[in-house]
């Protein structure tokens, strides 16, 4: 359930995560992987949702885990995010399908069903990354 | 093969790669004489009514794309759960992707709690899921049920706006199907009175906008049980067309007839027993 209060919470700028590959090793475009800049391209999201949908888990936690910290204290919170962060680490190398079935019993997934579970479902991907390439990005050692 | 510019498996949910190429395209289709393909919409009358039995749910049944009728029998009312129906306005693919998600939770929620779902937990749903969307998903629905705690109508518009009254219209033709509510809604109707009104508004609908037309759908539900009446009402601008085209028999008149009989002897006669156990 979505939570109403405390909309205060919400930041204006929210960091948005999916212009992170473009930034190479030296803190410049990089260009050998992902072509040449455009900087009308990275400015501005196309779509009205665009922004929105890629913060929308991010700013629905932050929301409720605000709510709950003034309600309970702040070790509620706390130990939840400790929980998110133990089940998060359990799953397969970057290139391999994982299940992350206790990540999605902790936040209530897998009662409800949304876009995210009928669209774009990853075990259907049609693009296949190089394996060693991704398990180096996802070590940091891009 | 593998792609070396992938770097993280793709998220699910709403993809949004080729939005810059639809504008280009749309920039394109313009100044050329082709147009980007309408989606269908539900351009629509729907109406329902709150009784004291139950509540009575009504809706026409055209589909327009554009200027053209693309389904003469669509059925605008959904099914959400045992005790709760919803007719849906605007977007056909939108109203019934969401009417869809929707009945699939409710189902989930009832199986985990054991207990039936309520009207207001499928409106809250509803207007969480429209207000993400920010009205990109063009669903108004007209939701009523009967739970525990007596007969709900529910309006949720495509921004995620709610109302709860005892009579409701939505749609293209709602101004003219209100029209008759306003006129003629009286609190705790009887079944068959609150049948009439909801079959008078949605005809009026049908007669005043060009977006409804064809039959009439009317869903009734009580404490007791659904009744789906589909069609209520036909149009009696029917199409005649009749589906087979074979020639019946003794379309052709017989002019004689000779009988030759064809004399068989038998031959060899063997009997085979066939065991069925």
């Amino acid at each position: 359930m979505n939570t109403r209060g405390l909309r205060s919470q919400l930041k204006d700028s929210v960091p948005v995560t999916g212009m992170g590959p473009q930034v190479g090793a030296y803190g410049v475009q990089d260009t050998l992987r992902s072509g040449f800049s455009s900087v009308k391209n990275e400015l501005l999201p196309s779509h009205a949702l665009e922004l929105s949908e890629k913060n929308f888990q991010l700013n629905q936690d932050k929301m409720n885990f605000s709510t709950l910290r003034n309600i309970q204290g702040l070790h509620a919170p706390l130990k939840l995010q400790m929980e998110y962060r133990a089940a998060r680490q359990i799953q397969r190398l970057p290139f391999l399908q994982s299940s992350h079935l206790a990540l999605d019993t902790l936040k209530g997934n897998d009662e409800s069903i949304s876009f995210e579970d009928i669209l774009n479902d990853p075990a259907q991907s049609e693009m296949m990354g190089e394996p060693h390439v991704m398990v180096e990005y996802k070590l940091g050692m891009m | 093969m593998a792609l070396s510019n992938v770097l993280e498996t793709p998220a699910s949910g709403f993809n949004f790669e080729n939005v810059s190429r639809n504008v280009a395209l749309d920039g394109l289709l313009e100044g050329g004489h082709t147009k980007a393909p309408k989606p269908m919409k539900t351009g629509t009358t729907i109406a329902g009514v709150v009784c004291k039995d139950g509540v009575v749910l009504g809706a026409d049944t055209r589909a327009t794309s554009g200027e053209v009728v693309a389904d003469k029998m669509c059925a605008k009312i959904h099914y959400i759960s045992p005790n709760m129906y919803c007719c849906g306005a605007g977007t056909a693919a939108d109203t019934e992707k969401t009417t869809d998600l929707l009945s699939s939770n409710l189902t989930i929620f009832s199986m985990t709690s054991g207990r039936n779902p309520r009207v207001v937990m499928a409106v809250n749903i509803l207007q969480d899921m429209l207000f993400r969307y920010k009205g990109q998903i063009g669903a108004s629905l007209i939701l009523g049920g009967v739970d525990c705690t007596g007969n709900h109508l529910y309006t949720v518009g495509p921004y995620g706006s709610i109302d709860n009254v005892p009579y409701l219209a939505m749609g293209s033709g709602d101004l003219a199907a209100l029209g008759i509510l306003e006129d003629r809604f009286k609190p705790n109707m009887e079944l068959e009175e609150a049948k009439e009104l909801v079959r008078d508004a949605i005809h009026s609908g049908i007669m005043s906008d060009l977006g409804s037309g064809n039959n009439i759908d009317i869903c009734v539900i009580t404490k007791q049980g659904v009744d789906y009446i589909r069609p209520y009402q036909e149009s009696e601008y029917k199409d005649k067309r009749q589906r087979r085209y074979k020639y019946r028999p003794g379309t052709t008149s017989i002019l004689t007839e000779k009988i030759v009989p064809l004399e068989l002897e038998v031959v060899q006669e063997t009997v085979q027993r066939m065991h069925t156990a």
